[in-house]
């Protein structure tokens, strides 16, 4: 019998991430606790085993992720014994960088972008595992599997390196970094397939269930940080789920009653709306993810 | 219901054609009809195309890059998706443009079927043409020509069946492979998902229901072939190898070849994770056990007993070349061939192919986007298939050593098998003389260290500078050089300086030399360094329980059952060294970390050699 889309899908990343563990010097994988995060761990786990895992996780925490995301990552992280080095930018955190007093484009600059580069430097790390997938937005469908980045970090889309079957070239030269995508090809139906599959333990977060909302024109925003009402604005109980996992004041919520995982393929297999339109940092401007990452951002 | 997953298999495909055929149309029309576009995206389209004219341009939802719109064409390679019930599709959406070819190969190299837009009024043009072959060169056996814009031209049957016409002339080279022909107009819509009346004349397929249904295009029987990713060792009781099968299935039971040793052993497992599998196939990335201990690590391989594949440091191929920078004959490159990477240069340039009429014509050299065979001479042997029979063994890309660019792709054509007579003509080693300083590099440390693995990485970095260099190997001297000497103090004293001795000959003739060898004893490292000079001690201090963990020749393991004596680290000393000019330790830092650092620091030396022997001695 042939190979099912996800064992294909499965086997691919898994030699992806051996790749990267082979040819390069110090390898980490950015763990941004959602559940592309939680998808890439188990691939990381079966390229390894019996074997462990032979790279740090890097988390890039802006001081305003869920609380149930760092529950869920240091937990984690102690039952799988991993290696886990958290970096924030605290200069920024100190100075009270929010998206309200900057704008989105720049707070995301200073806590994502300018984090996960110091947090690179700092250490050493020449190549940096993400769970970016290409069916996600228009910039990162033109994406490399290998994807080199310059001394500043930054992304040329005009001009990378071809990729021919799957030879991956992971050579880089003094101060180019690479960003390594194992989970380049799968979609967002995938992923839930595959944790179903795998029963892989996810946030909580994704479940449906009431929760205290704050609804500003079609955006349900979580309360987790505290957040200036406008006039006539009042928390309400919305039965939501987060459909994808950033920071509080810009991850908005979905209305849904999918509280289970095969609940939530159903709803993929018939919703009308993309998975990351709840995202406003990709909305602040035309083609921000493509600028975000020419910066930097993964 | 249940909301699992269905049995649906993947069918990765290219499109292409030339500019301005509807390409980007046609793809966003299949994603539209099969419902895998989103309301958001597809109302940011309908306000891009409101901006511009009036209907919904279905190709601003693949042109992603900001100048691609700007531009109004596409310049990378995009990859979409869609699934319906039947299959998942990834899709490689290659440009059209000429100067963007190498994207086009680029997306042809994983597909396993191509679908080529030709516009029914302009017909088979010379991309058409050359995508046609770029596909075919780069194996794909299943073409769909579909013939677009059939609304402009009244959906006349002849036409089509013209272009058809025109277009099998084209494919009448290419071997094995199967061709379908479509009419249809992916601006209306007719034919891309189903008929909708405007040509009663075709009674075929639609686009989609020809993807949903034909089947994915097998292989000519092929062998098993599984390269070695890395060897999983995580405690005493277990050795496995990590890898992805390239091709042929495997069994439990089934006694394998492993390369370049030619041992033979019996696969005892196959696993998956926590799955252990009575069978492995192609593609599956599995871990190996097998019954006896083999030396096999990273860049070997296992396969089948019955068909094995040719060990060659000579191959001819074909190369898409995909630099700005031409091609250059004096030029070492690094060939990256399975999980192996070797240094190697371009001895012939047999000739470059003419696109449009496919004849193989002279060349001086290879430039962007051009085609060419070639002939390629390899420092060290690649266990090859032809690109034709297997499409993972059979195939390489070639790195630029100085920009770490991957300049070409190859596809091997032939190759002439090690130890044969054509072989044995024109070894790699040219007559050129060494013109730089010469340098030792001294690897000691225990058994299992990595000091081999380690010599072999800055060897192949050092080949790729264009310098001369020699591998040492402790092993490989006392099967030959020290055949007549034992493992007592004296006999590895005189290990030593026989080891030392040929090392200064070449040294003082400019070759950088790379030893790996135990040398356990201080003293007699100290008088090598006397009287070689120039020289490098690495100390490669891997603990004693990570070796004795590796063990990749069961030695410890005798040494322990005191089937062997005198073994360094059990019951012969070992004196590390006191001022190594490197130390490292490969169960803590990886091949790559170490072995640049080394390069780095010969690099150094024979630059300025006097100033680093003053510091030194």
């Amino acid at each position: 019998m042939s190979m099912s889309h996800l064992d294909s899908l499965e086997a691919e990343s898994i030699d992806i991430i051996r790749e990267v563990v082979a040819e390069s010097s110090r390898p980490a994988m950015l763990y941004s606790v959602g559940k592309d995060s939680s998808v890439m761990l188990r691939l990381a786990q079966k390229a390894f085993y019996p074997g462990k895992i032979p790279f740090p996780l890097l988390h890039i925490d802006t001081g305003f992720k869920f609380r149930d995301m760092l529950t869920f990552r240091d937990r984690t992280c102690s039952d799988l014994g991993l290696k886990l080095i958290v970096h924030r930018n605290e200069d920024a955190i100190r100075d009270g960088a929010n998206p309200f007093r900057l704008g989105t484009s720049k707070c995301c600059s200073l806590l994502k972008t300018k984090a996960l580069l110091d947090a690179i430097a700092q250490n050493g790390i020449d190549a940096a595992i993400g769970g970016a997938r290409r069916e996600e937005e228009k910039s990162r469908a033109k994406e490399r599997v290998f994807s080199v980045r310059d001394n500043f970090g930054q992304w040329d889309p005009k001009n990378q390196r071809p990729e021919f079957w799957n030879l991956y070239n992971v050579r880089v030269s003094a101060g180019q970094t690479l960003r390594v995508f194992p989970l380049s090809n799968w979609t967002e139906l995938d992923v839930w397939e595959y944790i179903d599959r795998e029963r892989i333990p996810v946030v909580p977060l994704y479940f449906a269930k009431e929760r205290q909302m704050l609804v500003r024109g079609d955006f349900l925003i979580p309360l987790d940080h505290s957040i200036d009402l406008l006039p006539g604005e009042e928390p309400q109980l919305v039965m939501c789920r987060m459909r994808s996992l950033g920071c509080t004041y810009c991850t908005g919520a979905v209305r849904s009653s999918a509280a289970t995982v095969p609940e939530i393929i159903e709803e993929l297999r018939v919703i009308r709306r993309s998975e990351r339109e709840n995202r406003l940092i990709d909305h602040d401007q035309e083609a921000s993810m493509e600028l975000k990452k020419r910066e930097g951002y993964f | 219901m249940s909301a699992t997953a269905e049995h649906r298999d993947l069918l990765r495909f290219v499109t292409a054609g030339s500019v301005d055929d509807g390409k980007s149309t046609l793809i966003g029309r299949l994603l539209y009809e099969s419902n895998s576009i989103y309301e958001d995206q597809l109302s940011s389209v309908r306000r891009a195309s409101e901006a511009k004219h009036n209907d919904l341009d279905l190709s601003l939802l693949t042109d992603g890059l900001r100048a691609e719109r700007e531009q109004g064409i596409t310049i990378d390679v995009a990859y979409r998706y869609f699934t319906t019930p039947r299959r998942k599709f990834i899709i490689a959406d290659a440009p059209g443009h000429e100067q963007y070819t190498r994207n086009m190969a680029t997306g042809s190299s994983t597909a396993d079927l191509a679908l080529i837009l030709v516009d029914a009024r302009k017909g088979v043009l010379e991309q058409t043409r050359r995508h046609a072959l770029i596909a075919s060169l780069l194996g794909i056996r299943s073409l769909v020509v579909a013939v677009n814009k059939m609304d402009l031209i009244g959906f006349d049957e002849k036409t089509f069946h013209l272009l058809c016409e025109e277009f099998r002339s084209v494919a009448a080279s290419f071997r094995d492979t199967e061709v379908h022909y479509l009419p249809l107009s992916a601006l209306t819509g007719e034919n891309v998902i189903r008929h909708n009346g405007s040509m009663p004349w075709y009674s075929g397929p639609s686009v989609l229901e020809l993807l949903e249904t034909i089947p994915i295009p097998k292989r000519p029987e092929e062998a098993f072939r599984f390269p070695v990713q890395s060897v999983v060792r995580p405690d005493q009781d277990f050795r496995g190898y990590a890898g992805r099968v390239s091709s042929g299935t495997v069994q439990t039971g089934q006694e394998v070849i492993a390369l370049p040793s030619g041992q033979r052993t019996g696969i005892t497992g196959i696993q998956l994770y926590t799955d252990k599998l009575e069978e492995g196939t192609k593609f599956q990335s599995l871990v190996l056990t097998t019954s006896t201990h083999i030396d096999l690590g990273r860049g070997d391989m296992l396969v089948s007993v019955d068909h094995l594949p040719v060990l060659s440091t000579r191959v001819t191929a074909n190369l898409v070349w995909l630099s700005s920078i031409p091609l250059h004959n004096e030029t070492r490159y690094l060939i990256k061939h399975t999980t192996k990477t070797v240094c190697g240069r371009v001895s012939r340039l047999h000739h470059k192919v003419n696109i449009n009429t496919l004849e193989p014509v002279p060349a001086d050299s290879l430039n962007l986007n051009d085609i060419g065979e070639v002939q390629l001479e390899l420092h060290s042997p690649i266990f090859c298939d032809r690109y034709q029979q297997n499409r993972s063994t059979g195939s390489f890309i070639v790195i630029d050593p100085h920009t770490n660019d991957t300049v070409a792709a190859g596809m091997i054509v032939d190759a002439v098998a090690l130890g044969s007579k054509e072989a044995a003509e024109e070894p790699f080693a040219e007559a050129r003389a060494a013109t730089g300083h010469g340098v030792t590099a001294w690897f000691t440390g225990l058994s299992g260290a990595g000091k081999t693995t380690l010599c072999r990485a800055v060897a192949t970095e050092l080949l790729a500078q264009g310098l001369q260099v020699e591998v040492i190997d402790g092993d490989i001297i006392r099967k030959h050089l020290c055949k007549d000497l034992g493992f007592s103090k004296q006999d590895r004293d005189e290990n030593i300086r026989r080891i030392a001795f040929v090392s200064k000959l070449l040294t003082r003739n400019g070759v950088i030399v790379l030893v790996s060898a135990i040398s356990p004893y201080r003293a007699a490292r100290d008088e090598a360094r006397s009287v070689i000079g120039d020289f490098i001690e690495v100390y490669v201090n891997t603990p004693i329980e990570v070796c004795e963990l590796r063990d990749a020749k069961d030695l410890y393991k005798k040494a322990r059952a005191g089937q062997v004596h005198g073994f360094t680290g059990i019951d012969d000393p070992y004196e590390p060294p006191l001022k190594a000019e490197v130390v490292c330790d490969t169960s803590r830092q990886s091949v790559r970390e170490v072995s640049s650092q080394i390069v780095d620091r010969v690099l150094r030396y024979i630059a300025t050699p006097n100033l680093h022997r003053d510091t030194n001695s």
